[in-house]
């Protein structure tokens, strides 16, 4: 990109040359000002970015890429919002339904929301790019709290539980568990990305065969009772957690995003932090206890999404084009809303498969995660 | 001063560092060198708190490490480990940046940038800036992370072999410059070195570390000595009068 640069004094000095004469006198005093740039007798010249992106370039870049997103985003809403709707356009009866099917993209909206920050933040407090929390088992954790609260507490247990007392219950137990479990992992000296991917796997299939161990265990009314709660969609997400679902996420979120900043350094890795004076092993946990409750409340609504997150965040990182997370995560909240809202979209009106559009994004999601492993050759 | 008081570090029953006890002056440049497993990059990560220790007490600037807030001693002491690999794609520019990270918090000022723009002049990184980290050779690579630790501003440096994988003309041009970083920028600049010549050319003080102890610590001039090296390195060593000051001949 020499291109962008306005060099004044082109080659005053070469790489490795002579230093001779191009000396530089650097004062670190602590009275330093810009002004003192002039007389150091720097070829005056504009420089390249420091802050988010390497240039201009790359933050036009940026901006249409988030400009485009929201196109697609409001495109997608109103496509599922509006068409085929039988009442015609501004009467009573097309609001009403216009307004049922809004429900269906909050919950879109908040998954997308939960996954995107979820997977990005994991992924850089584990300085890695493949596994994600739910690859870690987070979403097998899930269901074995489910499962084990229908066998130990029964039917009637469960139902003295119900409603969002449940939730917030299952939510709490999700975040002291996993922040137990992998912070544990992660930090101790087994946090190299082969064992903890292992070790993610082993738990999740760990967790599931404990789960259908205790289901076989179950009356086929307490399983009924469970399956009901397993089962989870976008159109079948449990519109009353929605109050509290969308109130923890944002906290969660906000909080991950004033933290940005941190994240930035965090993603250079321990050494480097602490270079900093970055407590890495308090932000580590800080950000899992973040990235457990987001978790549990995508989980809680809208049931294990496997690759979706690993998806969004793979896309975010290849679009939006820096490490900044202050870009990073309004791009991939972008993206999970597009994704999900397109797959809806493209399922429901174009293939008129209403049934499958998580199989899909599953799909779509293992593939990229299946080729990205295969071009990197390595974790 | 860094000041390391006895100092122990216990990997298992057989194998342990120290207990060293050791003062590195003030300005200059210190070499520690001696044999592979000596324990000269984990006293290096002990002082530079990216390693605990077991026992014994490390102070830096009459700060110690120990107890004083990290933050406050990122602004008096960095240090840089042999390897580095980030998930993130950086360029030089954005990588050097972070070096302001303990006085901006990510916000930088004009005076950041500035010190950003100095210390990548300094190491002759100036073409290179808006390169991104993979797309430079090694050699360049390892200046612009020794400019991030210099755009930190801190008095201590420590670099754990900031000469691995350079070639000749890179090696010369990397210690050069950390010399002239300790003399005009009056840094205190702490190296694990392999190569005592290296060590003997560019360094003013030279610790020698052997089987996790110190064994010498002095000038330049007292460790060049062929009775001493020889102890040291367990090989023979003789010691010549080259044409730019003593050099160690092993072979």
């Amino acid at each position: 990109m020499d291109d962008l640069r306005t060099r004044t004094a082109p080659g005053s000095r070469r790489l490795g040359g002579p230093t001779g004469d191009d000396h530089l006198d650097i004062s670190t005093a602590p009275t330093d000002t810009a002004e003192d740039i002039a007389p150091l007798g720097v070829p005056h010249r504009s420089r390249s970015g420091s802050g988010a992106f390497r240039d201009r370039a790359a933050q036009v870049r940026y901006w249409i890429v988030l400009g485009a997103l929201l196109v697609l985003a409001a495109g997608f809403a109103l496509g599922l919002l509006a068409i085929d709707n039988p009442m015609p356009v501004g009467s009573r009866g097309f609001w009403l339904i216009a307004e049922m099917r809004a429900t269906s993209l909050v919950v879109m909206g908040v998954a997308a929301f939960c996954q995107a920050v979820a997977t990005i933040a994991f992924q850089t407090v584990t300085s890695n790019r493949i596994i994600t929390p739910s690859i870690m088992g987070f979403e097998s954790l899930y269901t074995v709290i489910q499962t084990g609260a229908v066998y130990f507490l029964g039917v009637a247990g469960v139902v003295a539980l119900q409603g969002t007392g449940q939730f917030l219950l299952q939510v709490a137990l999700m975040v002291a568990l996993s922040v137990a479990l992998y912070g544990w992992l992660l930090r101790g000296k087994y946090a190299n990305l082969q064992v903890m991917l292992l070790i993610g796997i082993i738990l999740g299939g760990g967790l599931g065969s404990v789960s259908s161990f205790m289901q076989r265990l179950l009356t086929p009314s307490e399983f009924d009772v469970l399956t009901a709660r397993l089962f989870g969609s976008v159109t079948n997400a449990s519109v009353e957690y929605l109050p509290y679902a969308i109130p923890l996420c944002l906290v969660a979120g906000v909080l991950v995003w004033l933290n940005a900043r941190t994240l930035n350094v965090i993603s250079l890795g321990r050494d480097v932090c602490l270079n900093v004076g970055v407590d890495h092993g308090r932000q580590t946990i800080y950000t899992l206890v973040l990235v457990s409750v987001l978790m549990a409340v995508s989980t809680a609504l809208i049931g294990p999404m496997t690759f979706f997150g690993f998806l969004v965040a793979t896309l975010t990182y290849q679009l939006a084009g820096t490490h900044d997370h202050r870009r990073l995560l309004p791009v991939g909240v972008l993206i999970g809303f597009v994704v999900l809202a397109g797959a809806y979209f493209v399922m429901n009106h174009v293939f008129y498969a209403q049934g499958v559009v998580s199989i899909i994004i599953e799909l779509v999601g293992g593939t990229v995660f299946l080729v990205v492993i295969m071009r990197k050759g390595r974790l | 001063m860094i000041s390391i008081d006895a100092v122990r570090k216990q990997y298992s029953e057989t194998v342990e560092i120290g207990p060293v006890t050791l003062d590195i002056p003030s300005g200059g440049v210190t070499a520690l060198v001696g044999p592979n497993g000596a324990g000269k990059s984990t006293l290096l990560t002990m002082v530079g708190r990216l390693l605990g220790i077991d026992e014994g007490a490390i102070e830096v600037a009459g700060y110690d490490i120990a107890s004083t807030a990290s933050k406050d001693l990122a602004k008096i002491l960095s240090v840089l480990r042999q390897e580095n690999h980030f998930i993130t794609r950086l360029t030089v520019r954005q990588l050097v940046g972070f070096g302001r990270f303990p006085y901006s918090k990510g916000r930088l000022t004009p005076l950041d940038e500035q010190k950003i723009s100095e210390a990548i002049d300094f190491l002759h990184l100036d073409e290179l800036e808006s390169r991104y980290l993979d797309e430079l050779s090694g050699g360049q690579r390892q200046r612009a992370y020794v400019a991030m630790v210099l755009a930190q501003d801190t008095e201590y440096v420590l670099l754990d072999e900031p000469l691995n994988n350079l070639d000749m003309r890179h090696s010369v041009q990397m210690m050069g410059r950390l010399r002239d970083a300790a003399r005009e920028l009056g840094r205190t600049i702490v190296v694990v070195l392999h190569d005592i010549n290296f060590a003997a050319h560019y360094a003013d003080h030279i610790v020698a570390m052997k089987n996790g102890g110190v064994v010498e610590a002095g000038p330049v001039a007292e460790i060049m000595d062929g009775a001493v090296l020889s102890r040291v390195f367990d090989t023979p060593v003789q010691v010549i009068e080259g044409p730019t000051g003593p050099l160690a001949v092993y072979f």
